[in-house]
């Protein structure tokens, strides 16, 4: 059959793509040379710094989680949009905001040190973990605000009515069987964390495992030692991967929040501190960003501009091969398959595939289509977990009239399938574009000077100290990746007959 | 004439034991209480289910590894008979082929066909635009439309009021008697095999048996049907 074809070619090219790098990277990394002391502490700071990030991610996330789920207030729903903001945020966008805020001559310094206060410093641990905090403490209240909405509100009722302990009963239950779900997914993304510590972190206390893997590449161009430490990186990721696949059951950018679980215990004065300290800790950023990228336009170089045109073919090239492979794909063995795209890091990826290309080109002059293709690899997963359910269901509905019509390949594709899926294809191929525009991974491996992406010529900005520019391009930057969404989303619904 | 010999049409952990011989140019109702396997015989000479035993021959040809679109069947299906996101122009003129935009010949067919149907006029709105019985006629205006020499019947009017329904059924049976279709229907109410059906196929749990005259099946059932029919 035809489908069945396509799949098989669709599951092995990216099982290519992910098998290929890694094996290049085993073999490379073969003689694996013995772990150093500072390859030691870098394996136990990511291990460290990821475990403190996901526990306070969830710990904050359950007040504020409460809360949302039970008071109905103006601008709920604008909320907790908003916190679904940080998936397609650039990383680098968000540090500026960080630094903005937190930072040496940040707002907050601003604000401690007429009061005789000490320096906040941002740079080190506490930075790696306050922006791993911000990331993903949206995430953690989204999924564990699921699990509140999911206990049906006549318990509630019926615990109100008995006077009996609400927490206890039913929200103890809850947290037991969702919080660990949360904290894992959120441990296993901070395992993997490059870009955070690549701008906040470093130094012997404070680099993970993917940032040594890009210090022996790019300063000691040790290619054995970047590989050793990517197998060190791979294992970490198939070991958390496969834990957070089995503890998590949660649905990341699922829907249906609007409900308000009608209760009658608990303190709306709580609730609303609660609410509105997580608003500010993710507002101020945003918001310092837009500030300061406004005045900092007129200091852009002319330069970003061909760095954004870089960035948006990335975007727009990741876009059209991601939904390529992810149609036929869309089964559920081959989302399982995808997954392994998800443990595999990005450098990782990156590292193997510098591997591959350097006997036959220069790896500097392929940056550009690698960069798009390990976006291409690690959007996968998410585009399949929003494609699948609409694929299956017209799969369900109008397969067999399909059939009987004859349609089959690309007819029944064209005329049954795709117009069935365009909601959710418009919103997967946004995301994609957003993902792959503000990532700044594994082209700071490879990329000649002037001739980076936009978050990477922003990083370069800032390791200039020209923050004045650096906020110009993060706006820039958001700009494009919201309007790179915005525009497939609302381009999936136009006209959408559902 | 369609011949299911010594076929089982098996679908997970269900299996539908089938030999008959369904005469063509004739009505054949399909009845029997529900889940006993009335839509997996239809299912089953559709191609939908696979075949595990026997074979399935259409006028002495063996279709039994035929592809639904390979079999001298259409289908009516219980819903779902047309796409939502396309016209009723367009789901009608795939009958045609795998074409979104028919030729002028084409459209002038589909045309014909929904002016036959009673859809004048209404080719170029959507499904949602349709009255349910409307949905129904551009549904059976499509599988008249595909040449195919058997009409299979899911039970497609089952959401129509029993007015509409009856109306449905005698237009849909017309219809396709004036095309010279063999027409096999499922239905879950004898009154309508009554009216309309030359014979009728009686399906108890697991066994679809040979076809009896409709008065005689009604008049006299089979003992597995006694207790059915009431």
């Amino acid at each position: 059959m035809a489908r069945s074809a396509f799949s098989i070619s669709a599951a092995l090219i990216v099982a290519g793509l992910i098998i290929g790098p890694v094996t290049a990277v085993l073999w490379r990394g073969g003689g694996f040379t013995a772990l150093s002391a500072a390859d030691v502490s870098a394996l136990k700071f990511t291990i460290w710094q990821a475990f403190w990030s996901a526990l306070i991610s969830v710990v904050l996330a359950i007040p504020v989680a409460r809360a949302l789920a039970r008071r109905a207030f103006w601008g709920r729903s604008a909320l907790i949009s908003v916190m679904g903001a940080p998936f397609i945020l650039p990383v680098i966008v968000a540090i500026l905001g960080l630094l903005a805020v937190f930072g040496g001559n940040g707002m907050l310094n601003l604000l401690l040190s007429p009061l005789g206060l000490p320096r906040l410093e941002i740079y080190g641990a506490q930075g790696v973990i306050l922006a791993h905090v911000f990331f993903n403490l949206p995430l953690a209240v989204r999924l564990i605000l699921q699990g509140w909405l999911a206990v049906p509100s006549e318990r509630f009722r019926v615990a109100a009515s008995l006077g009996a302990p609400v927490f206890w009963l039913l929200e103890w239950p809850m947290l037991r069987r969702v919080v660990p779900g949360a904290f894992a997914v959120i441990f296993v993304i901070c395992l993997g964390s490059f870009a955070v510590a690549l701008t906040l972190g470093g130094g012997p206390r404070a680099t993970t495992v993917e940032l040594a893997i890009y210090q022996a590449f790019k300063f000691d161009f040790d290619l054995s030692k970047a590989a050793s430490l990517a197998v060190v990186q791979l294992c970490l990721g198939l070991g958390a991967g496969g834990l957070a696949l089995f503890l998590s059951r949660g649905d990341l950018l699922g829907a249906g929040f609007d409900r308000v679980v009608q209760r009658w215990d608990g303190s709306k004065v709580l609730d609303a501190v609660c609410i509105g300290f997580a608003a500010l800790f993710l507002l101020a950023p945003l918001v310092a960003v837009a500030i300061a990228g406004v005045t900092g336009l007129i200091d852009l170089p002319s330069s970003v501009w061909g760095a954004a045109v870089r960035s948006l073919m990335i975007a727009l090239g990741a876009i059209v091969l991601t939904m390529t492979l992810a149609l036929p794909l869309a089964t559920k063995a081959g989302e399982a398959a995808s997954l392994l795209g998800i443990s595999v890091s990005g450098l990782v990826l990156g590292t193997g595939l510098f591997l591959i290309v350097q006997p036959f080109v220069r790896p500097s002059s392929v940056a550009l289509p690698v960069t798009m293709v390990v976006n291409v690899l690690m959007a996968l997963p998410f585009v399949l977990r929003i494609l699948r359910p609409g694929i299956e269901a017209a799969r369900a509905d109008f397969g067999r009239l399909g059939q009987s019509l004859g349609l089959s390949g690309f007819a029944l594709w064209r005329i049954v399938y795709l117009p069935r899926v365009r909601r959710p294809m418009g919103f997967a191929a946004g995301l994609t574009g957003a993902l792959a525009m503000g990532d700044l991974g594994v082209i700071t491996l490879f990329s000649r000077p002037g001739e980076g992406t936009l978050p990477l010529m922003m990083y370069d900005l800032m390791g200039r100290y020209q923050m004045d520019a650096a906020y110009g391009a993060a706006l820039v930057l958001v700009v494009l990746s919201l309007g790179v969404f915005w525009v497939f989303d609302k381009g999936g619904r136009a006209h959408a007959v559902v | 004439m369609l011949w299911c010999k010594d076929a089982e049409f098996s679908q997970g952990a269900y299996s539908l034991s089938a030999g008959l011989q369904i005469e063509a140019g004739k009505v054949t109702a399909v009845i029997g209480p529900s889940g006993a396997g009335k839509s997996t015989l239809l299912g089953g000479i559709a191609g939908f289910v696979p075949q595990t035993r026997g074979a399935l021959y259409w006028k002495g040809v063996d279709i039994t590894t035929f592809a639904p679109a390979k079999r001298p069947v259409s289908m009516l299906f219980q819903d779902n008979n047309l796409f939502p996101h396309l016209s009723v122009m367009q789901n009608v003129a795939l009958a045609l082929g795998p074409k979104l935009k028919p030729g002028a010949t084409d459209r002038k067919r589909v045309e014909q066909m929904l002016g036959l149907v009673g859809l004048d006029g209404m080719a170029d709105r959507k499904p949602a635009e349709l009255s349910g019985g409307q949905q129904s006629r551009a549904a059976l205006a499509r599988a008249l439309l595909q040449d195919r020499d058997v009409m299979l019947m899911d039970e497609p009017f089952s959401a129509l009021g029993p007015g509409l329904k009856a109306e449905m059924l005698d237009l849909s049976v017309a219809l396709a008697k004036e095309a010279g279709r063999t027409v096999v229907m499922v239905t879950h109410d004898p009154s309508d095999a009554a009216r309309v059906a030359d014979s009728i196929i009686g399906v108890s749990p697991n066994k679809a048996w040979p076809p009896i005259a409709t008065q005689s099946f009604l008049s006299d059932p089979p003992a597995a049907f006694v207790d059915y029919l009431g």
